[in-house]
C-alpha cells in the first residue's frame, strides 16, 4: 500500500474496520500518555489564548501590554507589528504608509521567515480553532464527502486581491477577511462578525474538508510564502518506526506534505520542507511510535 | 517549468476562481463607500475613497482616544451597519471629539490613514456643523439658548451669534447661531449639546455639507484672490504740489487748496523785505 492511498483512505469516507482518522491519536494516548499525545495541541491553544489575553488585558484590566489587533499592533509602546498581507493591500492601493507600519511588517516577516510562515496559522490565528473543530467534527461524524479547490488557489487569490486593491483603491480583502474579522471581534467586540467564523466552519464541515486554511485563505498563503525557507521544521526523523497507522495523515491540515519525507520517495530527505506545513506539531502528538520531531531545515539523517 | 495543457488549464481555472472571489469581495465593499452622514471619521482622516485603502482596521486610534468616542465598525446594529467593517468612526450626538491638543489618535495611526501632517487640532476638518433645522432651533424662535455657541471650542470663529430684528415682535432681536466653515473642525460638541430632542445643528461630512465654487471664480475683495490676475495701477490724479491762486482742488498732500489769507500774508512779508 503506498502512502498516497493511505492518505486517501484516512481523508476520505473511511470504511470499516480500521477506520483510521476517527480514532486518530487514541493509540498515542495509550502508549505515550495523555500529555505527550496532546502537548503541542495544548501548547497551541495556550499560545492562541495568551495572544488574545495580552490584547484584552488593556481594555479589561487596564494593563496595556499591547494595543491594536493582529492587523497592526504596538507592544509596550515600542514594538510595532503589522500583518504583511493587510499591509500589502494598502501598498497595492498606492498609499505609502508611515514608517511604523513598514517596520512592523518587516519584524513580522523576519520572525515567521525563521520559525515557519504558517506558524501564524496554527499558533496564533483564531480561525485555526474553528477549522480544527470542523476537521474534528468531520472525523467524528464520518463526513467523507466534499470537494476542495486546488491548493494553489490561495496564491492566485492573494494575487487577485492585490490586483483588485490596486484597481479599486481599497483594501479589498478586508471587507470579507474572516481572519481579521474574527480576531477583531475577539479584541474589539462585535457579534455579527462571528458570522464569518461560522461560515468558515460550515464551509470546512460541509463543503470542503480542510478547505479554508489549506486552499482558500490568502492570509495563510502570504505566510506560507514568507516561511518558504524557514529554519524550524518538522521532520520524519525516525521513519523506520512508522507502522502505517495513518493517524498523522488524519490529523494533518496539509496531509500532502507528509508523504515524501515520511516514505522517502524519490530520495526525499526526512525534513518536511513544504511551505504549506504549519509546524503545528499535531503529527508529533498523535504518532504512537514518535516518528516525527521538531528540528532544523538542514537535517538529513533519519533512522 | 511544466507548461503542459493540463497545468495551464488548471492554473487558468484557479486564476479565474481567484478573480471571481476577489471581485466579489470588491463588490461587497462598494456599499461601504456610502458612509452614513452621521458617522464621522477621526481627525486628520484622508478622503474616504483613499481612507478605505489606507486604513489597516487595527484600532490603535480607538485605543488611544481619551474620551473613548472612537469605535470600530462591527456590522452591528444602527449606524455601524453601513460603515466599512473594522474602520474607526464616531457619532457626534453620542460622544463628540474632545479635540485633544496632542491629537493622540493621529499619532497612533501606523499608516497615515489619519494624516500625520495634522499637528494643530484646530485645523482638523472632521466635518462641518450645519444648523439644519432653523424651524426648531430655539434661537430662531427668539429665545436665548446659545448652547451650541457656548460649547464651541472655536467660539466666535466657528460659530457666531448674528443679531437680526425679530419680525414677529418688531422690537426684539434674534441672535442666530451662524457657522463659519473655514474655522469649524467638525468636533460635534454643538450637535452633542443641542438641547432639542433631536439636534437642530448637525455635523455633516464636508462633501455633503459644502458646495464648491467654480475654480475660475475670484473674490476680488480678498487680497489673496488678486494673485494671478492682471492688476492695474490706480490712476494718478494730476493735482498741484504747490498752492496756486484761485485753485479749488486739494493739494497732493491733502492740505486745503489755495488759502487767500495765508497767501496775502506771505506776499506782504515778501514786499516788506
Amino acid at each position: 500500500m503506498n502512502a498516497a492511498s493511505i492518505a486517501n483512505r484516512s481523508l476520505g469516507a473511511a470504511p470499516t474496520p480500521a477506520a483510521p482518522g476517527q480514532a486518530a491519536g487514541r493509540e498515542a494516548v495509550r502508549v505515550k500518555g495523555w500529555w505527550r499525545a496532546n502537548r503541542f495541541l495544548v501548547l497551541r491553544r495556550l499560545a492562541q489564548a495568551s495572544v488574545f489575553a495580552a490584547f484584552l488585558l488593556g481594555p479589561w484590566a487596564g494593563i496595556w501590554i499591547v494595543k491594536g489587533n493582529l492587523s497592526a499592533s504596538l507592544t509596550l509602546d515600542v514594538l510595532p507589528l503589522t500583518d504583511p498581507f493587510v499591509l500589502a493591500q494598502v501598498l497595492a492601493t498606492r498609499h505609502l504608509p508611515e514608517t511604523r507600519a513598514l517596520i512592523g511588517a518587516a519584524v513580522v516577516i523576519a520572525f515567521y521567515a525563521l520559525v515557519g510562515g504558517r506558524v501564524f496559522c496554527s499558533w496564533v490565528c483564531p480561525l485555526n480553532v474553528v477549522t480544527d473543530a470542523a476537521a474534528w467534527a468531520r472525523r467524528r461524524l464520518r463526513i467523507g464527502t466534499g470537494r476542495v479547490p486546488r491548493g494553489t488557489l490561495r496564491y492566485w487569490l492573494a494575487g487577485a486581491v492585490l490586483v483588485a486593491s490596486a484597481i479599486t483603491g481599497q483594501a479589498v480583502w478586508e471587507f470579507v477577511n474572516p481572519v481579521s474579522m474574527t480576531q477583531r471581534a475577539l479584541i474589539f467586540g462585535g457579534a455579527l462578525a462571528w458570522g464569518a467564523a461560522a461560515a468558515v466552519f460550515l464551509f470546512d464541515l460541509l463543503v470542503a474538508p480542510r478547505g479554508w486554511c489549506g486552499h482558500v485563505c490568502p492570509v495563510g498563503a502570504t505566510y506560507a510564502l514568507i516561511g518558504h525557507c524557514s529554519v524550524l521544521r518538522v521532520a520524519a526523523s525516525h521513519s523506520s518506526r512508522c507502522n502505517d497507522c495513518a493517524d498523522c495523515y488524519a490529523v494533518c491540515p496539509e496531509p500532502q506534505v507528509i508523504v515524501g519525507p515520511l516514505k522517502g520517495k524519490g530520495g526525499a530527505g526526512p525534513v518536511i520542507t513544504d511551505r504549506a506545513c504549519t509546524n503545528c506539531g499535531r503529527c508529533i502528538d498523535v504518532c504512537s511510535t514518535d516518528v516525527f520531531t521538531f528540528t532544523h531545515r538542514l537535517q538529513t539523517t533519519r533512522d | 517549468m511544466d507548461l503542459s495543457r493540463r497545468t495551464v488549464l488548471q492554473a487558468a481555472a484557479s486564476a479565474g476562481t481567484a478573480g471571481l472571489i476577489a471581485s466579489g469581495a470588491a463588490l461587497l465593499g462598494r456599499p461601504a463607500l456610502a458612509r452614513p452622514a452621521q458617522a464621522l471619521r477621526p481627525p486628520g482622516a484622508i478622503a474616504e475613497e483613499h481612507f478605505l485603502g489606507a486604513c489597516l482596521r487595527c484600532g490603535l486610534c480607538v485605543r488611544d482616544c481619551p474620551p473613548g468616542n472612537l469605535k470600530l465598525s462591527t456590522w452591528g446594529a444602527g449606524m455601524a451597519r453601513d460603515v466599512a467593517i473594522g474602520t474607526p468612526y464616531f457619532e457626534a450626538r453620542q460622544i463628540p471629539c474632545e479635540m485633544c491638543e496632542s491629537i493622540p489618535c493621529v499619532k497612533a495611526c501606523p499608516t497615515g490613514a489619519l494624516d500625520h501632517s495634522l499637528t494643530d487640532i484646530n485645523r482638523a476638518r472632521m466635518g462641518v456643523a450645519v444648523l439644519v433645522d432653523q424651524e426648531n432651533c430655539l434661537n430662531f424662535l427668539g429665545l436665548r439658548c446659545d448652547v451650541c455657541y457656548r460649547v464651541c471650542p472655536v467660539i466666535d470663529k466657528a460659530i457666531t451669534l448674528e443679531k437680526v430684528s425679530n419680525p414677529r415682535s418688531d422690537r426684539h432681536a434674534m441672535l442666530l447661531p451662524t457657522v463659519h466653515a473655514q474655522d469649524c473642525t467638525g468636533c460635534g460638541k454643538c450637535e452633542k449639546s443641542c438641547v432639542l430632542e433631536r439636534s437642530a445643528i448637525k455635523v455633516l461630512p464636508l462633501e455633503i455639507a459644502r458646495g464648491e465654487l467654480g475654480h475660475h471664480y475670484r473674490k476680488g475683495w480678498e487680497p489673496g484672490s488678486r494673485a494671478g490676475r492682471p492688476s492695474f495701477d490706480l490712476p494718478v490724479q494730476r493735482v498741484p504740489g504747490q498752492p496756486v491762486p484761485g485753485d479749488l482742488a486739494p493739494l497732493r498732500s491733502g492740505r486745503p487748496p489755495y488759502d487767500p489769507e495765508a497767501a496775502a500774508s506771505a506776499n506782504a512779508a515778501r514786499a516788506s523785505r
